[in-house]
């Protein structure tokens, strides 16, 4: 755990003195809100629509700050760093996880009620949309962590990172998309099913969790 | 833990203890199936120090980083601090301060940021004493709070001879210790790295050739596509000789 909390401190460190991924994440998901909401000329949305748009402006935000996630560790000599001391390689994974578990949360603070304020009629789902973004940023946060370090040490990274997660993060976006076009219903939110999707979101995260502990060791070793 | 694998462990211990500090045999690594080194063989005791000369792309630096447990050989058997590399690695790692071309040092974290970090990674007891204790032996204890990026080479290449010897390790890999070093920074460098007072194991890769040979027991001469021209005891190697495997270059 000591391992595990210096690094996530670190970068949590040098996100507040850098600004390098939350502002940028926040300003592309209010671009993104005002495309939609001028794109598709709708005064409000409800249901899918609702649920695609919002999930797709996190999903892209994210690739934002996953694409940088291991830039030091690259060129400073982080992951040499590290590797020569007794650390536990996952260690090294879960804070750059969290790291991005706690970015997409910040910039979910200003991305949901901006996107409520545009597109929402009730604020009565945004509890529920509040669970599903909370398993859906787990499970980018693996994901991304884990292709993000495969693509650390390649030139292609910025390529490469969307070209593997957008993929990997199908079966997320589905029961996201699912739960969260229940929750942001016409009508008010509608809870059957609601909670089936919230288990498949629960299990893809946990799918994730255990590849990234098994393979993470093979990634940053040479 | 069982009885039986208990014992194991306290045997492998001893023997690790007792055994070469560095125990290199055939030891070949390519890159895109190009040698960089090529069949070496190397034994170096416990406290002792080895000097490795050679031209550029005679494979010093890959050396160290084989040595160091960050590259694995293509073939050959490495065994550091007792254990077989890369299977042992975890062994190893902790004992081993490496001190290369990069600094290893976060740009936007101040010196001390960066030192507690390591320390943390390396479980240092007492971290801000030891931290202070060395920033001192560098000349380096104003600049603890300023960041890494803001730094002349030189202060970074102190620091990063700090984040070397933090944890106190029993083998120290050095690749040009004293680059971008002035003669008084140098000096200063150079005796924190010296063991603080012990003897560490220590396998040196350096362009001063003269320097390499007075100080070290072992030296270890490379040629470009990483063969061995020399290897034994470093009052054996003239610096002459020493030069001429450089092709004029040194």
């Amino acid at each position: 755990m000591t391992a595990f909390r210096a690094m996530l401190a670190k970068d949590l460190r040098v996100e507040l003195r850098t600004m390098e991924s939350v502002p940028a994440m926040a300003l592309f998901a209010v671009t993104t809100f005002i495309v939609f909401r001028y794109g598709l000329d709708r005064q409000s949305l409800a249901g899918s629509l609702a649920a695609g748009v919002l999930l797709a402006t996190v999903l892209f935000a994210a690739i934002l700050a996953i694409n940088r996630l291991f830039v030091a560790e690259r060129d400073e000599g982080g992951f040499d760093a590290f590797r020569l001391a007794p650390a536990d390689p996952t260690s090294l994974l879960a804070a750059k996880a969290a790291a991005i578990v706690i970015y997409l949360l910040a910039l979910e603070l200003i991305a949901v009620p901006v996107f409520a304020a545009f597109f929402l009629d009730s604020a009565s789902g945004l509890p529920a949309i509040a669970a599903v973004l909370a398993l859906a940023d787990v499970g980018l946060a693996v994901t991304g962590a884990l292709i993000s370090s495969m693509a650390a040490n390649s030139r292609s990274r910025d390529i490469l990172v969307p070209l593997l997660l957008l993929p990997l993060s199908i079966p997320l976006v589905v029961a996201a998309a699912k739960a969260s076009a229940l929750a942001l219903a016409a009508g008010g939110p509608s809870y059957g099913g609601f909670g089936k999707w919230l288990v498949v979101l629960a299990l893809y995260d946990m799918t994730f969790a255990a590849i990234g502990y098994g393979v993470f060791e093979y990634v940053i070793e040479d | 833990m069982s009885p039986g694998s208990a014992l194991q462990e306290r045997a492998a211990s001893a023997v690790a203890k007792t055994a070469p500090a560095i125990e290199v045999t055939g030891l070949v690594r390519e890159y895109d199936e190009r040698p960089v080194l090529d069949c070496l063989d190397l034994t170096l005791a416990p406290g002792c120090s080895l000097a490795v000369l050679g031209p550029n792309g005679a494979g010093k630096t890959t050396l160290l980083r084989i040595l160091a447990t960050l590259l694995r050989p293509t073939s050959g058997t490495v065994r550091v601090l007792g254990h077989e590399l890369p299977g042992a690695r975890w062994r190893v790692r902790g004992q081993v301060g490496l001190l290369g071309h990069e600094p290893m040092l976060y740009r936007e974290l101040t010196v001390a940021e960066n030192l507690g970090l390591q320390a943390k990674l390396h479980r240092v007891a007492n971290p801000e004493r030891r931290i202070a204790e060395l920033l001192e032996a560098v000349g380096m204890r104003e600049r603890a709070s300023q960041r890494v990026r803001e730094l002349s080479a030189g202060m970074v290449q102190r620091a990063a001879a700090c984040r070397a010897v933090l944890h106190d390790p029993v083998l120290l890999l050095l690749d040009e210790p004293t680059s971008h070093l002035d003669p008084e920074a140098a000096a200063r460098v150079t005796a924190l790295l010296g063991g603080e007072g012990r003897r560490r194991t220590t396998v040196l890769v350096s362009h001063d050739v003269g320097a390499a040979l007075g100080t070290s027991d072992q030296a270890l001469l490379l040629r470009a596509g990483g063969s061995v021209a020399f290897s034994g005891p470093a009052s054996a190697l003239s610096e002459g000789d020493a030069r001429a495997a450089y092709g004029g270059a040194a």
